[in-house]
């Protein structure tokens, strides 16, 4: 048997493509939406985490640190297969942006810590010398500075969220993976999976070097 | 007699540390007052309670115009009214020059834009910076980031000005430039605490000199007096050391 027609079967392919492509429009709706979610859950998160009052800055440590700590898998399937027995019923998409979304709201709270806390004292000070307030001074004065520096780990984050997105396919989400591995079934030959691959890395590789080339430029601005 | 920044037994500790041990101290409106001391003496802990960048204790009390100043309305209202350069500058990296200067009068008098910007070159004339409202701090010499951050303060048209050690950062080619400007401020009637090392500038600019250690005023006065014929024996030691290297 010809190896290249088992893997790379431009016909299979072709009559696979329509399905690969309704997976990939589905894949990127969750990845967009969870991430989108993700940040304004991590903002929020993290400034509950440096601002707010100790118990509530308790509370978020430990929220931060579980959901950096629960494999997402686990975490997806408790949502979609446990949350049904205490009367919560998500649909499969809605199950998994919930479960994304909490991982990467955490992972994005850190992310934000970080970026606030790179920001000098002196600039606190500045802004609340001149008599802006708390509020005004986050929003004009540390934010903006914070932005350059999380870029890279944001989007990094941001890369693994897509890649992630392919566990909704064990909850039978019709996503990229899962139009693949029925497509492969129904043609019974992989090609479609191999075709899912190659459109997962067209999105993420140039996504990784992007991050590869922002932390370079952040290394020498350093210097 | 209370002053306009009238200061009364003021306590300052980090946690167990004393670092101010009961301060009292008033300054009268358009006065020049400079502060001297030794490292560690807590001249910058004193004047960054003026404005409450530092908490201090309960049972201390410290008016500003006759508002006393604590958390909430009153500190807003003496932190527009009090403006503070520090010694590292701290300008607004992401912001221009003429950015940095607005932002305060945008955001807290809600001044319009046009208005502000206006004001904005206005003040960089005056601390002759007029070409360089478009440029970004990192873009300029130390002692320009200085009069900048100088600009900046004076755009909230603050009456009284806090300075933290403002020459201490910079080469020394460039300390004339700012002490330049603040000796036309001092001429321009706004109320002057510095904190300095420079005594050539305390001794011509300053309407009172006052020389603290160990988180305590140990000798106040007049600068002719305290340079010629200091008091107290701690005052004589810290400005011998100080004028003999
Ligand atoms: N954040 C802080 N935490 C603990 N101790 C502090 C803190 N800031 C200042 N101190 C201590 O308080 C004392 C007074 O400090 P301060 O900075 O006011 O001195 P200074 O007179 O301004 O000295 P310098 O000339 O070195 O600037 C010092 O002993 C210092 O170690
Ligand atoms: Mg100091």
């Amino acid at each position: 048997m010809d190896l290249f027609e088992t893997f790379f079967n431009l016909e299979v392919l072709q009559q696979s493509w329509p399905m690969l492509i309704k997976g990939l429009w589905l894949t990127l709706k969750l990845g967009i939406a969870s991430i989108i979610a993700g940040l304004v859950l991590g903002l929020f998160l993290c400034l509950l985490r440096l601002y707010s009052v100790a118990p509530v800055r308790f509370l978020t440590r430990c929220y931060i640190n579980v959901f950096r700590s629960i494999p997402l898998l686990v975490l997806l399937i408790i949502v979609y297969y446990a949350l049904p027995f205490v009367g919560i019923r998500l649909s499969s998409f809605a199950s998994a942006m919930a479960a994304l979304t909490l991982v990467s709201g955490a992972y994005t709270a850190e992310i934000f810590r970080a970026g606030i806390e790179a920001v000098p004292k002196g600039q606190f000070e500045a802004a609340a010398a001149l008599g802006l307030s708390p509020r005004q001074t986050m929003a004009d004065v540390i934010l903006p500075q914070s932005v350059r520096i999380v870029i890279p780990p944001l989007t990094n984050n941001s890369i693994n969220v897509i890649k992630d997105t392919a566990l909704a396919s064990v909850v039978a989400m019709p996503d990229l993976l899962k139009q693949a591995t029925q497509a492969q079934a129904l043609a019974a030959n992989p090609t479609p999976l191999i075709g899912a691959a190659a459109i997962y890395l067209a999105f993420l590789l140039p996504a990784v070097l992007l991050v590869g080339q922002l932390e370079n430029r952040m290394n020498r601005g350093k210097s | 007699m209370t002053g306009y920044i009238s200061i009364r037994n003021l306590h300052k500790y980090y946690g167990p540390f004393h670092a101010l041990t009961g301060i009292d101290l008033d300054i009268a409106e358009g006065e020049v007052v400079c502060v001297v001391g030794p490292s560690g003496s807590g001249k910058s802990t004193l004047i960054r309670c003026i404005n409450m960048l530092e908490p201090f204790s309960e049972d201390s009390e410290i008016l500003v115009d006759g508002v006393r100043v604590k958390p909430g309305a009153n500190l807003a209202k003496v932190r527009t009214e009090v403006g503070m350069v520090f010694q590292s500058f701290n300008l607004f990296p992401h912001l221009t020059v003429r950015e940095n200067i607005m932002l305060a009068p945008r955001r807290v008098r809600r001044t319009r834009k046009s208005e502000a910007s206006a004001e904005a070159d206005r003040l960089l004339a005056r601390v002759g910076l007029t070409d360089h409202a478009d440029k970004y701090p990192s873009g300029l010499s130390g002692g320009q980031q200085q009069r900048v951050a100088i600009a900046r303060a004076l755009a909230m048209e603050p009456r009284a000005l806090l300075f933290d050690e403002p020459t201490s950062a910079l080469d020394p080619e460039m300390v004339g430039e700012v002490l330049d400007v603040m000796r036309d401020l001092a001429r321009s009637g706004v109320t002057m605490i510095v904190v300095t090392h420079e005594m050539g500038f305390a001794r011509q600019v300053a309407d009172r000199v006052i020389f603290m250690d160990g988180g305590a005023v140990v000798e106040s006065g007049d600068p002719a007096d305290i340079f010629a014929a200091p008091k107290e024996a701690r005052t004589r030691d810290f400005l011998q050391a100080v004028l003999d290297h």
